[in-house]
């Protein structure tokens, strides 16, 4: 196994090069020029400018330069906020998106297996039909709708009860988090219960739960040894890639709910071209879903011991 | 069975029963689409489809108006507003003259319309000068007096003209009274104003609503023009608008799968076939492009494409879709692809001399369409889905292209006062895509039987 995470390990290194390259050409593309801004440049200050971010140097040199600055982790300065590093950005705000992120992942994780486990034991019935709809709802509205829509009632709920029983917007404590969160992992909530109940409908017909029920164990005993166990597997398979949709989804949640988090800033930073939070920010964001890929793998073959770790 | 007997190995005369289909023969898509028919929720799902892309073709043939026109007199409103209006003279200045002399306090000069506003009042009690307030509400307990219009320092002026962006509706206008200081004192009048719509003829005319040699003239009532949907802030058409931006989101939504998916096919199916250490590089390849974090790569590459003066953004959104998302179609076909590689009709179609080109174009891909086409179904509710989210945080199509996310982005920051503007394409942004995800889990129960749903 520990071999096994070495080689996934070292993959995912290869992956961060590649998406660092893929964001070095992509941003070298951009049309427009990052030292045109309001102020009068003389050639002087220009040059100086030029061979201050390094631009001065050939390409390849340029390339290489970033690639050893990554590799130590330092990702440059601010071209439009000066005297700011971009690690002091990612430092600052990644934090928010990632308590968001990780609520979220909770959210959708738990409710979707319980909500999925619930339809298909009420299999055809009103609770089945019910939660069926709101999933189907939770997968065809746009966040935004769902966000702008849930920050209403909110205002109506706090100004029905008299004094603010959760903040519409803003960060910093819990109350601040639950509903944004809420909303960030509805999506994948929704999608995670289509699956787990699909996944639990076939686990119900299959020959072991019929022989557990033949023994004569307890119902819930089949459903938490048997029936859950195993249906969770495909939702843990998808996990990966439900927390890069929700890490990256994240934008919307944060500009609806004004909310200090990364995303934001990558947002701003595109608007006003600056290139080095640009690619930080993507180049970070990168590494971390590469990781926590491997993070999920990893996971999947310590709950299934099927899954053989090569 | 009966157990054979020597009966059974004798040759068959002329008049014997022959063996007969006791049911036509069906294909593969004849099969799928009978079991297609009979699901009612993708049914369903198809017909809105269809709908949808009537809507988008035929609408701007039915419906013509300009999309980009602004009814200057119809901001922001709803559907089945009161279109009428009444034709009045053009606008002379006013310096206060009344043509009521009996009247005390605050009051109008003349009916209220959307021309202007004209209100006179007497000298409030202990007032050295008013304070002139326009709200939407009554005024009630809290003293709420609304905009402050304008302040007026002496005691001489005491009439008030608003012309400021006036609706046809209800307004509630105050005169409070000013210590020498400029400060409110407790000394106020209200009174609720009805205003009502109208237009001047050389208006009426140049819009288009009369004809110039009309005989209507002033005080005959006309019809503004007809918006089904309403209008929105800028008071465009919103079902012209929808119709427009259905365009640019239906394009992007189905243009973008349609191509990253023939590409992803292409690319599969060659990794598949020609398998060994060129597949493994390839699909390692497409291993590095799953891993680009989407979003921030849609963005990235939009912005690399970038987008000239003039332009609407939709062309770098569809590449960059098609670059980041085939990797998924890719390695779909791939597998499929090695699958048929080892079967039995492969081999015999090679042994009668078919080439690989022949082998792949004729056997292959024809074998694979039935899941392609699930994952095609799939792919565009999550491609209109990114176009309207990435429209929504500013990233998207530029204006004044519509398309159904920037609309909505539009639309939530009036969400309060004029919620059809969010509703409208926020419907057809969730009914497209509800509607693409039911029909695409009915086409994987109808065509995939490994897939199949349990319902």
């Amino acid at each position: 196994m520990w071999l096994y995470i070495l080689k996934r390990l070292v993959q995912g290194v290869i992956t961060v090069w590649f998406i660092a390259t893929a964001t070095f050409f992509a941003m070298h593309n951009v049309p427009g020029d990052p030292l045109l801004n309001d102020r009068a440049v003389t050639e002087s200050i220009r040059a100086n400018l030029e061979a201050k971010y390094g631009l001065d140097q050939p390409l390849a040199r340029q390339y290489l330069i970033y690639l050893g600055n990554l590799a130590r982790g330092d990702f440059g300065i601010s071209f439009t906020q000066e005297n700011r590093e971009v690690n002091d950005i990612i430092r600052h705000h990644f934090p928010v998106s990632a308590i968001l992120g990780v609520l979220a992942v909770v959210f959708a994780a738990v409710g979707g297996v319980l909500w999925g486990a619930l339809t298909s034991l009420y299999r055809n019935r009103l609770p089945d039909y019910v939660i069926m709809f709101l999933v189907i709802l939770g997968i065809s509205v746009p966040s935004f709708v769902i966000a702008a829509l849930s920050q209403l009632a909110l205002v109506n709920l706090n100004s029905l009860v008299g004094h603010t029983v959760l903040p519409v917007a803003g960060w910093g404590t819990l109350s601040h988090m639950l509903v944004p969160a809420l909303v960030l992992g509805l999506g994948t909530m929704a999608y995670l219960t289509r699956l787990m109940r699909s996944s639990m409908l076939e686990v119900i017909g299959s020959d072991y739960v019929r022989t557990a029920k033949a023994k004569g164990l307890p119902a819930t005993r089949i459903f938490a040894r048997h029936q859950l166990r195993n249906a969770i597997l495909p939702v843990i398979t998808v996990l990966g890639p439900a927390i890069a949709a929700i890490t990256t989804g994240g934008f919307v949640v944060e500009l609806v709910f004004a909310i200090p988090g990364l995303g934001r800033f990558f947002v701003e930073a595109v608007q006003q071209l600056d290139y080095t939070v640009i690619m930080g920010t993507t180049v970070f964001y990168g590494a971390f879903l590469v990781f926590m890929v491997i993070v999920v793998d990893v996971l999947y073959g310590i709950v299934d011991p099927r899954v053989r770790l090569e | 069975m009966a157990e054979p007997d020597v009966a059974d190995f004798t040759p068959l005369t002329a008049g014997a029963e022959k063996q007969e289909l006791s049911r036509p023969s069906l294909s593969y898509w004849q099969d799928a689409w009978i079991r297609l028919k009979a699901n009612r929720r993708a049914l369903t799902s198809l017909y809105i489809v269809i709908a949808l892309l009537l809507f988008t073709v035929l609408g701007p043939w039915l419906w013509q108006v300009d999309p980009g026109l602004q009814d200057l007199d119809q901001i922001s409103q709803p559907p089945g507003t009161d279109r009428r209006a009444v034709i009045v003279e053009d606008y002379q200045p006013w310096y206060g003259e009344s043509g009521l002399t009996d009247v005390n306090g605050l009051h109008l000069a003349r009916p209220a319309t959307t021309q202007a506003v004209r209100l006179k009042w007497d000298v409030l009690p202990g007032a050295s000068g008013h304070r002139v307030y326009r709200n939407l509400f009554p005024i009630g307990p809290e003293l709420a007096f609304g905009v402050p219009l304008a302040e007026i320092y002496d005691n001489d002026t005491l009439y008030f003209e608003d012309r400021l962006d006036l609706r046809p509706g209800i307004y509630y206008y105050s005169v409070v009274a000013l210590d020498p200081d400029g400060q409110i004192i407790d000394s106020f009048e209200t009174i609720e104003v009805q205003v009502q719509r109208v237009t001047t003829r050389e208006e009426a005319v140049q819009r288009g609503l009369i004809a110039s040699d009309s005989e209507l003239g002033i005080g005959d009532r006309i019809l503004l023009d007809l918006h089904p949907l309403g209008t929105d802030y800028l008071g465009r058409d919103m079902l012209a608008r929808l119709m427009a931006g259905a365009r640019v989101s239906l394009f992007i939504g189905i243009g973008a799968p349609l191509l990253f998916v023939l590409f992803g096919m292409a690319y599969g199916s060659m990794a598949g076939f020609l398998g060994g250490r060129v597949d493994s590089a390839m699909m390692r390849f497409a291993d590095f492009v799953v891993a680009l974090p989407f979003l921030l790569f849609m963005i990235l590459f939009k912005i690399a494409f970038g987008i000239g003066p003039g332009e609407s953004g939709v062309f770098p959104m569809l590449v960059a879709l098609v670059l980041l998302m085939w990797p998924a179609t890719a390695r779909l076909v791939r597998g499929q692809i090695l699958q048929f590689r080892e079967q039995g009709y492969i081999a015999a179609s090679r042994l009668l001399g078919a080439r690989t080109v022949y082998l792949v174009l004729r056997h292959m891909i024809p074998n694979t369409l039935g899941v392609v086409l699930v994952t095609l179904t799939f792919a565009i509710p999550s491609a209109i889905f990114t176009e309207a989210f990435l429209s929504f945080i500013g990233m998207g199509v530029a204006p004044p292209t519509p398309s159904w996310g920037s609309m909505s982005n539009e639309g939530i920051k009036t969400m309060l006062t004029h919620p059809h503007e969010l509703v409208f394409p926020a419907l057809f942004i969730s009914v497209t895509v509800l509607a693409f995800n039911l029909l695409g889990d009915g086409l994987r129960d109808a065509l995939d039987a490994r897939m199949r749903n349990q319902e």
